[in-house]
């Protein structure tokens, strides 16, 4: 699993050996395969993408080509264990539905976003008056698809407002793990576990 | 292709039972003809069973036994292709009603007169009965796949749905759950067309030697429109005459579109049987597996455990993109793993019988594993 990308390698290690797994935006499934492979978990993914989902299936994957603003309203309720989102909440088109979605599909879901309040949005923000292009945001405003930026803070708000249960938190800065304590700045990347 | 059915030189199974029909009848001597290619390995767990479609037949990758053509999906079947017969056996069987060997209404009743229309009304899954058969005689108790485009989309799903111990895995590509409103219209038409040439008469023309040929011809002619994109249709033929420079103000084939139908349509009648058609369009008409299944579509694949792959094409009118995602749907809600995907083709509903490399990666992949 040292291959997969932190945030996924995160979410592997912590995904209960032989579960249900859904993996909503799963991309070229490399976190299904890991999942698949060690931690035996039966998972299926959905993907946009055609060619990633071509790739997906070539790798022996159970992948429905599909997009998460409309099609997780085709899952039957509580089919899974886990509904996993990674990377995707924040170029969904309404996110709060996406997360109803996730948790009504999955007993629990793991979300990952990018923290849009890391201090090198900030810096750039108010030194140089620019929206931030990043490491984990390269594109620029008028092509990104990511449409509803999103930070630590706004995200715990939303899961309160929910009365959703955080049942773990993880923050990355750079490929490395950093304690809660000054994530709202100091996390590039967030990933949350949340159950009803 | 007026005489009575042919004796094509593939393999044949007599039934020793009557075939029980969704009709209700029971139809006495039935013969499948079939090809096989690759070898069956010793516990005979690598065989591969292909459906063909409406106007396919068993020669999957030998020569067409009328035309001489290649085998239809010789890009997809032999050795090191996607479906592999260096390391799978792959069996083709002629459908029952068709005119490839296998029993249809150009075969030979008790009386020893052609069947004609005394043949019974088929269906989908009397089709798929007749080739389960076919394996029972090989001795494969399960397949390793089986796969089918077009009809033999609706044949695999078939078998899915009513002998799910039977294969491992299932792959369905431009195809559908049942036959919509316009996809039972167009075989109407062709149907009509048929029916109203005097040739026809009744369904009795295989002993005048000469068939409904015009009829049958228009049939596939409107059938043709259907396999292909209006865009492919466009920029294949666009507004361009055939032969001359000038349109002639007459009722000649002046376009190519027109010739190109013209010659579909005639080539066609020298290989398939007016009455075969009129019966394998109506068992195509009459699917509807969640019909099958108190009319929910999960509850077809209740009792499955095999794996599912769904392609569908975005140039496809005939079986969209919409029929696959229903289908995908309802595996998903009866818990069965599957995937799905829409390729881009140019080719319309032909697509997966034409040279589309993320389907051949995608079919690889899918029975490789």
């Amino acid at each position: 699993m040292t291959l997969l990308r932190p945030d996924l390698d995160l979410i592997a290690a912590n995904v209960a050996p032989g579960s249900r797994a859904l993996d909503v935006g799963c991309g070229d499934g490399a976190l299904m395969a890991a999942l698949r492979d060690h931690r035996q978990c039966d998972a299926r993914g959905m993907e946009l993408d055609p060619h990633n989902v071509a790739e997906c299936v070539a790798r022996g994957l159970s992948v429905i080509q599909g997009d998460a603003d409309t099609d997780l309203a085709d899952y039957p309720d509580a089919g899974f264990d886990y509904a996993i989102l990674s990377q995707t909440l924040q170029t969904t088109k309404r996110p709060d539905q996406v997360l109803d979605e996730l948790l009504r599909i999955g007993r629990r879901a793991f979300v990952s976003f990018p923290n849009f309040a890391h201090w090198k949005v900030r810096a750039s923000l108010l030194w140089n008056g620019r929206m931030p292009v990043t490491r984990l945001l390269p594109v620029a405003w008028y092509e990104t698809p990511n449409i509803h930026h999103v930070t630590v803070r706004d995200f715990r708000e939303l899961v309160a407002a929910k009365g959703l249960r955080v049942e773990g938190e993880w923050f990355l800065s750079g490929d490395a793990q950093i304690g809660a304590a000054a994530a709202t700045w100091r996390a590039e990347h967030a990933v949350f576990l949340l159950s009803r | 292709m007026a005489t009575a059915a042919l004796n094509i030189a593939s393999q044949a199974l007599d039934l020793t039972q009557p075939l029980s029909l969704d009709g209700g009848q029971r139809l006495d001597g039935v013969r499948v003809a079939y090809e096989t290619y690759g070898r069956l390995n010793p516990d005979r767990s690598n065989a591969i069973m292909i459906f063909h479609a409406l106007t396919g037949d068993q020669c999957v990758a030998s020569p067409h036994p009328i035309t001489g053509k290649p085998g239809w999906w010789l890009r997809m079947v032999g050795p090191g292709k996607p479906i592999d017969t260096d390391r799978f056996f792959v069996i083709c069987a002629n459908v029952l009603g068709g005119c490839y060997g296998s029993t249809g209404p150009a075969s030979l009743a008790p009386d020893g007169q052609p069947y004609a229309m005394r043949f019974p009304v088929i269906t989908i899954r009397d089709m798929v009965r007749a080739q389960v058969a076919v394996l029972d005689a090989l001795g494969i108790a399960q397949l390793h796949a089986v796969v089918g485009g077009s009809m033999g989309g609706m044949q695999a799903l078939s078998f899915a749905a009513n002998w799910p111990e039977r294969a491992r895995s299932v792959l369905i590509l431009a195809s559908t759950a049942r036959h919509s409103a316009q996809n039972i219209a167009f075989h109407e038409v062709g149907r009509q067309a048929i029916m109203a040439d005097p040739k026809w008469n009744g369904g009795d023309y295989y002993a005048a030697g000469k068939g409904p040929e015009a009829g049958l011809a228009v049939a596939r002619m409107a059938a043709h429109i259907t396999y292909l994109s209006e865009e492919g249709m466009h920029e294949k033929f666009g507004r361009k005459l055939q032969d001359r420079s000038a349109k002639t103000f007459g009722f000649d084939a002046d376009f190519q579109v027109e010739s190109y139908l013209r010659h579909q349509g005639l080539s066609f009648t020298d290989r398939f049987d007016a009455n075969s058609y009129l019966y394998i369009t109506r068992a195509m008409d009459y699917f509807d597996l969640a019909e099958e299944h108190g009319g929910k579509l999960a509850d077809a694949f209740a009792g499955s455990t095999a794996r599912f792959c769904l392609v569908s094409f975005d140039t496809d009118w005939l079986y969209p993109t919409a029929e696959s995602r229903t289908i995908a749907h309802a595996l998903n809600a009866a818990g069965a793993p599957v995937s799905f995907v829409e390729l881009s083709a140019p080719f319309g509903h032909d697509s997966f019988l034409l040279d589309v490399p993320a389907l051949d990666r995608v079919i690889a992949g899918f029975l490789g594993r």
